[in-house]
C-alpha cells in the first residue's frame, strides 16, 4: 500500500536529464567575479528575455556605463553599496550540462557567506585581478577551499585588458599563486587569462592573447567531471531518526538517514557507534519508488533491522567487516573560526558532526595560522577569520573518521551561543582512559556478533547463561577455598565453569609495586582481568573470580567490559562500602557448602542455570 | 545518481533535520506546485506519513479549485491540516478586491500578517477534523518554532539569497546581512527564545526540475495549471484577483515540461503573471524581509 512503482515513461524522464554542476566563484573584492558571471550568462544566452536590454536601459537613464555585474546584483542594498553581500545563485546552461553558479562575496566581513557558498560547490573558480595581483583573500579563499574539501579549482586571471594582455604578467601571477597552492596541498586544474569585461577567453577564445593556447572558461567547465558518488568507501550513515508511525497500521520501525559513503545491502551486519550495538539489515524502505535490496552514498534512505535494538539519533551506522570509525572524547582538529567572539577556553561550545551534537571545550590551541600569509602564532585563543589547530575535550564520545580516511565523516561545526561559529576537520583521535574503555566496550559488542556461533546458541547448548560470579570480601578469609568448592560443585552438576584466581595475582602485584604506583597497577590488572574473563564468558562459561576487597570503581571497569546483568557479587565478611551492588552477603564464618547452595539458588532464581525437573 | 534524485535526497535530508530539531514544526502548503511537491517529499522522507501539521494561509481570495484540491488531498493523504486567516481585515473589507488598499498592502494584510499571527498562535487557526470532514477552531494554539516553506532560489532575486535554515525574529524579520553560515549538512537549528526558523528544502530546485519531478513521481496538481480548453493556464498560483493565467495550451505535465525545457517559457520569468511583483522594483524584497513567502 505504501509503494507504487515508477512506470517506463517516468524512467525516461530520468534518463533525459542533463548532468548538473555547482560552481562557486570566489576571489578578493573587486577582482571581477560578478562581471565574469554576468558575461557567462549573457554569452550563453541564459538570461531571461529582455533582461540585458532592461539593465542597459537603466544604466543609460542613470548616465552610468553598463557593466555585466549589474545583471547580478538583484538586491537593492547590493546595488547601493556595490558589493555582493551574500551568495547569490545563478543558473546557466551549455550544450554539455546545466550549471549553478554560486557567487560568493569577496569582502572579508562576509567570509561566512563565502564559506556557505563554497561548501555547496563541487568546482571553484578563483578570480585574481591581473593588475592588483595576489591579495590576502586570494590566499585565504584558496586555503578555505582546500579545508572545505573542494578538489577542482580553476584559477582565472582576470582583467587582462588592463595589463595589455601581457604574457609576462600572467606568468608572474601564475608562479606566485601556484607556489602558494602547493604549500597547502592544492593543485589547480588550470590558470586561464581572461577579461570578464571584454569577454576574452570566457565563453569564446581571444585573439588578444595568441600566446595562450589553453581552454576558455566555458570549455574548461564543460570538460570537468562531476564528482562520482562515493560508493567504494566504508559505509557511513549518521542516524537522523528512528521512525515509527503507527497511523494506518504501519508497524515498521525505520532507521532513517542519508548515506555519506559506501553502500548497504539487506542482510548486512550493521554496527552503530558510539554505542557499539549491532543488528542485521532486514529491509530497505522507500515511498513511491521501486523496491530495492541495496542503497548507495548520497541516498536519503531508511531501513528496518532484525532486532529491536535501542538506538537514537546521533549514532553512526557502519557495517561489520569494513573499516571501523574512531570513537573518542578528545580530538585534534583543524578549524576556521567565523565567530564574532574569540574561540577560547572560558566557555562551552556545541560540536555538531553528522547528526551528533555534544558539548565541547577548548583544551589546547596548538597553533594559529593566518590563512592569507600562512604565518603561525602561538596563543591560547583563536580570532575571527583565523585558521587553527586545536584540541577539544568532548562531554560524550563521538564517532568519526580521521580526515585522512574520509572527507565526509571527519567534518564538524561549532556552535557558540546558537550560532554556527566555526567549522573544521578532525585530524587525530587523542586516546585517553575513557576511550580505552569505550573501544574495548565496542570490541566486546562486535566480537560477539562476529562469531559464527552466537552467545544465545551457546547458552542453549550448555543450558546456562555466561555469568561472572565475583567472590570478594575482607582480607584474610580464604576466598580461594570457597571459590574452588563452588567451581567443583557446579562442574559436578554438569556446568561449564572456570575459576580465575585473581586474588593472589592482584595481591602479589600490589606487594611488588611500592606505594604511588599501586593504584595504577591495580587498575591495569583489572582491565587485563576483565579482558580475559570476557573471552571465557564469550565461550559460554560461568566464571568464578576471587578479588580482595573489590571497590566500586573496579566494578565500573568490569561493568564497562562485561554487561552488568552478567555479574553477580558475593561478599564475605564485613561490608565497608554500602554502595557496592552485592547480591549475596554471608558472614566470614559461614560454611562453604551453605555459600555454594546460596550461589546456586541465586543462579536458578535469575535463570542463569535451569532448575532440574523434580523427580 | 541523476539530478532529480540528488535534489530529492537533499530535500529529504533537510526535512528530516527539521523534524529532528524543532519541537513545534509545521509546513506551509499554498496548494501551488512547489509546496505540493514539498508535501510529497515529506511523505517520502517519513515513509508515507507527514508527521507535522500543514498550514495554509487562506486569503479568502484563493481560486476555489485550490481549496477543493487542498481538502481532497488532506483527506486522502491523512494530513494534519490547519488554515489561518486575517479575519479582521476580511471583516473590515480592507482588501484590494474591495478597493480599500493597494495590491502590496493587501498582500501585507491577508498574507504576511495572517501568516504571522497564524504561526505565533495569536490568531485563529482552523484544524481539519478527519472524522467529520470539517474544520474546527483550534483551542490554545501554540507557536511554531520551525516552519517549512517551498521557496526556490530561482524564483526571484531575494529568494536566491536564502539559507536552507533561515532564522527569523519575533516579528518575522529577515536579516539578510547577518545570515548564519551553512556547510557540510550543518544548519542553524539552535535559536534563542521567541524566534523561529524557516526551513527551505526546495532552495536548489528550478521550475523545470519541479515539473520534471511532478512528472516522474506522478504528483497530482490542481487543474488550474493546465489549459481547460481556453488556451490559458496558470503558471504561478496566487489570489484570483492578482494572478493572471498565461497563454498556453498545455494540458498535461509532459506538455508543461516541454514548454519549460525548450518551448515558449524556457526564457520567460515564472512570476511574470504576478501583478504585485511589478508594482515596485524592490517591493518583493521588502515584503519578504517582513515575512512574505
Amino acid at each position: 500500500m505504501m509503494n507504487n512503482n515508477l512506470d517506463e515513461n517516468q524512467l525516461s524522464v530520468i534518463e533525459s536529464q542533463q548532468s548538473n554542476m555547482n560552481i562557486v566563484i570566489v576571489g578578493h573584492v573587486d577582482h571581477g567575479k560578478s562581471t565574469i558571471i554576468g558575461r557567462l550568462l549573457a554569452d550563453t544566452g541564459s538570461l531571461p528575455e529582455g533582461k540585458l536590454e532592461q539593465v542597459k536601459e537603466t544604466c543609460r537613464k542613470n548616465a552610468k556605463p553598463f557593466e555585466y555585474a549589474f545583471l547580478l546584483d538583484a538586491l537593492k542594498d547590493e546595488q547601493s553599496q556595490g558589493i555582493t553581500i551574500d551568495s547569490a545563485r545563478v543558473f546557466f546552461k551549455t550544450q554539455e550540462r546545466k550549471y549553478i553558479i554560486i557567487d560568493a562575496p569577496g569582502h572579508i566581513e562576509f567570509l561566512k557567506n563565502m564559506v556557505t557558498g563554497a561548501a555547496r560547490a563541487e568546482v571553484a573558480l578563483l578570480v585574481i585581478d591581473a593588475k592588483e595581483g595576489v591579495k590576502e583573500n586570494s590566499k585565504r579563499h584558496g586555503y578555505l577551499l582546500s579545508m572545505l574539501g573542494i578538489k577542482q579549482v580553476v584559477v582565472l586571471i582576470n582583467k587582462m585588458d588592463l595589463v595589455d594582455y601581457s604574457k609576462e604578467r600572467y606568468e608572474e601571477i601564475l608562479a606566485e599563486y601556484k607556489a602558494f597552492l602547493s604549500e597547502i596541498d592544492v593543485e589547480a586544474e588550470s590558470f586561464i587569462p581572461i577579461s570578464g569585461f571584454k569577454g576574452e577567453n570566457v565563453a569564446s577564445g581571444s585573439d588578444k592573447m595568441p600566446w595562450y593556447s589553453g581552454m576558455t572558461v566555458l570549455e574548461k567547465l564543460d570538460g570537468l567531471k562531476n564528482i562520482e558518488d562515493i560508493k567504494n568507501q566504508a559505509f557511513r550513515m549518521p542516524v537522523q531518526g528512528i521512525y515509527k508511525f503507527t497511523a494506518g497500521g504501519d508497524d515498521r520501525r525505520i532507521v532513517a538517514g542519508t548515506i555519506d559513503t559506501g553502500k548497504v545491502k539487506v542482510g548486512h551486519e550493521m554496527v552503530f557507534y558510539p554505542s557499539g550495538k549491532k543488528s542485521k539489515v532486514k529491509s530497505i524502505e522507500r515511498f513511491n519508488a521501486p523496491k530495492t535490496d541495496e542503497d548507495v552514498s548520497g541516498s536519503a534512505t531508511g531501513f528496518t533491522l532484525e532486532d529491536q535494538i535501542y538506538i537514537t539519533r546521533g549514532e553512526l551506522a557502519c557495517i561489520i567487516g569494513e573499516r571501523q570509525p574512531e570513537v573518542s572524547t578528545q580530538i585534534k582538529t583543524k578549524l576556521f573560526w567565523l565567530g564574532k567572539e574569540d574561540l577560547n577556553n572560558t566557555r562551552d561550545y556545541y560540536l555538531k558532526m553528522g547528526t551528533q551534537k555534544v558539548k565541547a571545550a577548548l583544551e589546547e590551541v596548538i597553533t594559529v595560522l593566518d590563512a592569507s600569509t600562512l604565518t603561525k602564532t602561538e596563543r591560547q585563543y583563536v580570532q575571527r577569520h583565523e585558521v587553527a589547530e586545536v584540541i577539544f575535550k568532548l562531554e560524550k564520545a563521538i564517532a568519526f573518521d580521521k580526515a585522512e580516511n574520509s572527507t565526509e565523516t571527519s567534518r564538524f561545526v561549532l556552535v557558540d551561543n546558537y550560532e554556527i561559529s566555526g567549522g573544521g576537520i578532525i585530524v587525530d583521535n587523542l586516546e585517553n582512559e575513557e576511550l580505552w574503555l569505550n573501544e574495548k566496550n565496542n570490541e566486546r559488542n562486535i566480537r560477539w556478533s562476529e562469531n559464527a556461533v552466537t552467545r544465545k546458541e551457546r547458552a542453549g547448548r550448555f543450558v546456562q547463561r555466561p555469568t561472572m560470579v565475583v567472590i570478594s570480601g575482607e582480607k584474610g578469609i580464604n576466598k580461594k577455598e570457597i571459590a574452588s568448592y563452588i567451581e567443583r560443585g557446579l562442574f559436578t552438576e554438569g556446568r561449564n565453569v572456570y575459576y580465575m584466581d585473581t586474588e593472589s595475582v592482584f595481591s602479589e602485584a600490589d606487594a611488588e609495586v611500592k606505594e604511588g604506583n599501586a593504584m595504577e597497577n591495580r587498575e591495569k590488572q583489572f582491565k587485563e582481568f576483565a579482558k580475559a574473563s570476557n573471552f571465557l564468558l564469550d565461550s559460554g562459561n560461568i566464571v568464578i573470580a576471587t578479588i580482595n576487597e573489590i571497590e566500586e570503581k573496579d566494578i565500573n571497569i568490569i561493568n564497562t567490559m562485561v554487561s552488568s546483568e552478567n555479574i553477580k557479587l558475593v561478599w564475605i565478611g564485613n561490608v565497608k562500602d554500602d554502595h557496592l551492588p552485592i547480591h549475596i552477603h554471608v558472614e566470614g564464618n559461614e560454611k562453604r557448602e551453605m555459600i555454594y547452595q546460596k550461589v546456586k539458588k541465586l543462579m536458578i532464581d535469575t535463570k542463569i542455570i535451569f532448575q532440574p525437573e523434580a523427580i | 545518481m541523476d539530478h532529480l534524485t540528488k535534489l530529492e535526497n537533499k530535500s529529504i535530508h533537510i526535512l528530516r533535520e527539521a523534524y529532528a530539531n524543532f519541537k513545534d514544526l509545521g509546513m506551509l502548503w499554498s496548494i501551488g506546485k512547489d509546496s505540493t511537491v514539498l508535501v510529497h517529499l515529506a511523505r517520502k522522507a517519513f515513509l508515507g506519513h507527514v508527521p507535522f501539521p500543514l498550514v495554509h494561509i487562506d486569503t479568502n481570495y484563493k481560486i476555489p479549485e485550490m481549496i477543493a484540491h487542498r481538502n481532497n488531498y488532506a483527506k486522502e493523504w491523512n494530513l494534519d491540516m490547519i488554515y489561518g486567516q486575517n479575519i479582521e481585515a476580511l471583516a473590515a473589507k480592507n482588501t484590494f478586491p474591495d478597493g480599500r488598499c493597494s495590491r502590496l498592502e493587501c498582500c501585507k494584510l491577508l498574507k504576511t500578517e495572517a501568516l504571522q499571527v497564524t504561526l505565533n498562535g495569536t490568531g485563529p487557526r482552523f484544524r481539519l477534523n478527519h472524522e467529520t470532514g470539517g474544520y474546527e477552531l483550534e483551542k490554545n494554539p501554540t507557536a511554531f518554532t520551525g516552519i517549512i516553506v517551498g521557496v526556490r532560489s530561482d524564483e526571484e532575486g531575494s529568494r536566491s539569497k536564502e539559507r536552507y535554515f533561515s532564522p527569523r525574529n519575533q516579528k518575522n524579520d529577515w536579516n539578510i546581512g547577518e545570515q548564519p553560515p551553512e556547510f557540510w549538512n550543518q544548519y542553524k537549528t539552535d535559536f534563542a527564545r521567541d524566534t523561529h526558523v524557516r526551513v527551505h528544502p526546495l532552495l536548489d530546485w528550478t521550475e523545470l526540475d519541479l515539473w520534471e519531478y511532478i512528472q516522474r513521481e506522478n504528483i497530482p496538481m490542481v487543474s488550474l495549471y493546465f489549459d481547460q480548453g481556453e488556451g490559458k493556464r496558470y503558471r504561478s498560483l496566487g489570489c484570483g484577483p492578482c494572478t493572471q493565467p498565461v497563454e498556453s495550451s498545455a494540458t498535461t505535465v509532459e506538455e508543461i515540461v516541454e514548454e519549460l525545457r525548450t518551448g515558449k517559457f524556457s526564457n520567460v520569468a515564472e512570476r511574470s503573471g504576478r501583478a504585485q511583483d511589478q508594482e515596485d522594483g524592490g517591493g518583493l524584497e521588502e515584503l519578504r524581509k517582513a515575512g512574505y513567502m
